[in-house]
């Protein structure tokens, strides 16, 4: 295999605009070139701010193979810190969430830091009197990312200092996010219990493609939804009897290519996009008694209609989460190594509107995206032979043409087809784009 | 007619007999037709329906989930997981009239191709009499470790 280290215009080179060659996937030097480049200079998920309600409340996760903590300073300031003691390195916290009161404190030698990391105290600290402690960056408090903005509730981080502004990085693709947190009568959400956790032997990058994958669900999918719609078949109910649960969930991936490719897909600049631009697999829910009763209350009529009317299915924020307005459901694709993701899906609720909402969102998780699940079984199948597959020599390239059209420009929004790959060709263009975003700054440091 | 506790303990130990077998429609015709399986994602979670589990199912559900580990285009069970429990004797923590409550503590050992793992869980069993008969009315399965990153589990603890 090709040795990539220290030189990010190699890895971008991988990127063709039909193919991309299987290093991206299967290579470790890639993976590191990845975190420190493609997740230093994107803009990254970190947490909801309902995980972190009440000052001292913190949330521990990574932002690629960093460690960091989303940490609730003042009642309306987030900060996202490194997790790390400046000291001698040791995790500041180790459990999930939790609260730290005033300041944190490390464990070993109990210095302690202000919630926005600043250097409290340290016990003996005539100790270093005269050692220049100050100057090093041991003597400054625990270290904070770049940047942090707070987007109607989720909050994203930047770790490079210096880089691409919030607003230019998402552009209008935040409407997705718009339109999740406009579900709720009262504009706001609150994240609902612990997310699935799903361990997956292979590429974080799969599973980002995958969810504008349009031409695998009645393929891969066959066994969970086409076996569900057989069953139901056979139970032979009478007409209007209420269907099982479960087939307003699984049963619509299912659905025909000819569904699917009027879809439509939009891809935004960046690499974010979304499946579902007229209609998805979310279309057809049963309609809750009371919500929209609810939402013409906060909204009026017209746009509380034009607010539940917008049906998107995936929409994809590069690097690495997927949003689900219509259900109210976040993943985040967690690259452990080249070869190793964890996927954590979280829901919220949509506050002021009814139980029965919450109720189909955790249904829907548990029914497609748990470690349980008959669907999430299927995929991770399918993901893992891929991986296996892909370390055959002498056939090194993943193909990513279908709908390809000549010169395509990822720098303006457009719709499609919904059976395009675009949206995949656009991840890897913000890919190569991210990957060597900051390599002549590099360059002239070294 | 009563049951005695030799009775509802041996009920537990068959039915992860089936299971481990691979006899699933002796399985599911243990289940009264309304009961759910539950496996919580949460330690000590109190609310199915509200936040997420990792299972929540009624018998359509349990029906899809068998039937399809035998079709055609299941590719995740091509080669087929086995499992296999080890029970400790079940607690019979509630007798109410033809109504009970059974808690066992098991390991639960999943396999496929060269992957192998080990599940420590608690499982709780609302059973029923009906008809002169033991059925399921409910089944709780607490995984110890819930909310770790699993892979996939693909059978039924």
């Amino acid at each position: 295999m090709e040795q990539y280290s220290g030189n990010p215009a190699k890895a971008a080179a991988l990127v063709e605009s039909n193919q991309v060659h299987r290093d991206v996937y299967v290579s470790q030097d890639i993976y590191k070139l990845e975190m420190r480049h493609v997740f230093n200079n994107a803009w990254v998920f970190v947490g909801h701010e309902s995980q972190t309600p009440e000052k001292g409340d913190y949330f521990a996760t990574q932002i690629g193979d960093q460690p960091v903590i989303q940490v609730r300073h003042k009642a309306d300031e987030i900060h996202v810190l490194y997790n790390r003691c400046p000291h001698k390195g040791t995790k500041i916290v180790i459990d999930r969430q939790g609260n730290t009161g005033k300041f944190f404190r490390c464990p070993y030698h109990a210095w302690s830091f202000k919630t926005d990391g600043c250097l409290l105290a340290i016990p003996l600290k005539k100790g270093y009197e005269g050692t220049g402690l100050k100057q090093t960056a041991s003597g400054n408090g625990m270290k904070s990312v770049g940047a942090v903005k707070n987007y109607r509730g989720f909050i994203f981080t930047r770790l490079a200092q210096d880089g691409i502004s919030f607003e230019d990085f998402f552009g209008d693709s935040l409407s997705s996010i718009d339109n999740m947190v406009d579900r709720s009568p009262e504009g706001r959400l609150e994240v609902v219990g612990s997310p699935l956790r799903y361990l997956h032997h292979c590429n974080w990058k799969m599973l980002v493609e995958n969810q504008t994958d349009t031409c695998h669900p009645m393929v891969a999918h066959e066994s969970s939804a086409g076996t569900a719609v057989k069953l139901y078949e056979e139970l032979n109910l009478p007409e209007g009897a209420p269907k099982p649960a479960a087939m307003e969930i699984i049963a619509p991936f299912m659905s025909p290519y000819e569904f699917f490719e009027g879809m439509g897909i939009r891809t935004w600049p960046n690499g974010h996009g979304h499946t579902g631009v007229n209609h998805s697999i979310h279309s057809n829910y049963s309609a809750i008694p009371d919500y929209f009763e609810a939402m013409t209350k906060s909204y009026g009529e017209d746009k509380a209609k034009a607010i539940l009317d917008e049906n998107r299915h995936n929409t994809v924020y590069f690097p690495n989460i997927m949003v689900k307005g219509p259900i109210q459901q976040l993943r985040v694709f967690i690259p452990l190594a080249a070869d190793k993701t964890i996927v954590e899906s979280y829901i919220y609720r949509l506050v002021g509107a009814p139980d029965e909402l919450t109720a189909r969102t955790a249904m829907y998780n548990r029914m497609i995206n748990a470690s349980t699940s008959i669907v999430g079984h299927d995929d991770l199948e399918m993901y893992e032979r891929a991986q296996e597959g892909l370390l055959v020599d002498g056939m090194e390239w993943v193909n990513i043409q279908r709908l390809l059209e000549e010169d395509e420009n990822f720098d303006e929004v457009s719709v499609h087809n919904g059976t395009t790959e675009r949206q995949m060709r656009n991840q890897f263009n913000a890919w190569a784009k991210f990957m060597t975003y900051d390599a002549a700054k590099t360059e002239t440091a070294e | 007619m009563t049951v005695s506790k030799d009775q509802l303990i041996d009920f537990i130990y068959d039915e992860v007999r089936m299971l481990d077998e691979g006899r699933y429609d002796d399985w599911l015709a243990l289940w009264l037709p309304d009961g759910m399986y539950w496996m919580p994602l949460e330690y000590k979670q109190e609310d199915p329906i509200n936040q997420t589990s990792l299972l929540y199912e009624d018998m359509f559900m349990l029906k899809l989930r068998v039937e399809r580990l035998n079709g055609v285009r299941t590719f995740s069970q091509k080669p087929k997981s086995r499992c296999h429990h080890v029970i400790q004797r079940p607690f019979v923590d509630e007798v109410n009239g033809d109504r009970f409550v059974t808690n066992t503590s098991m390991h639960y050992v999943e396999t496929r191709l060269d992957e192998q793992q080990l599940l420590a869980l608690t499982a709780r069993h609302d059973l029923a009499l009906v008809d002169g008969t033991l059925r399921i009315a409910a089944k709780r399965v607490d995984i110890l470790n819930s909310d770790a990153a699993f892979r996939n589990i693909q059978l039924l603890p």
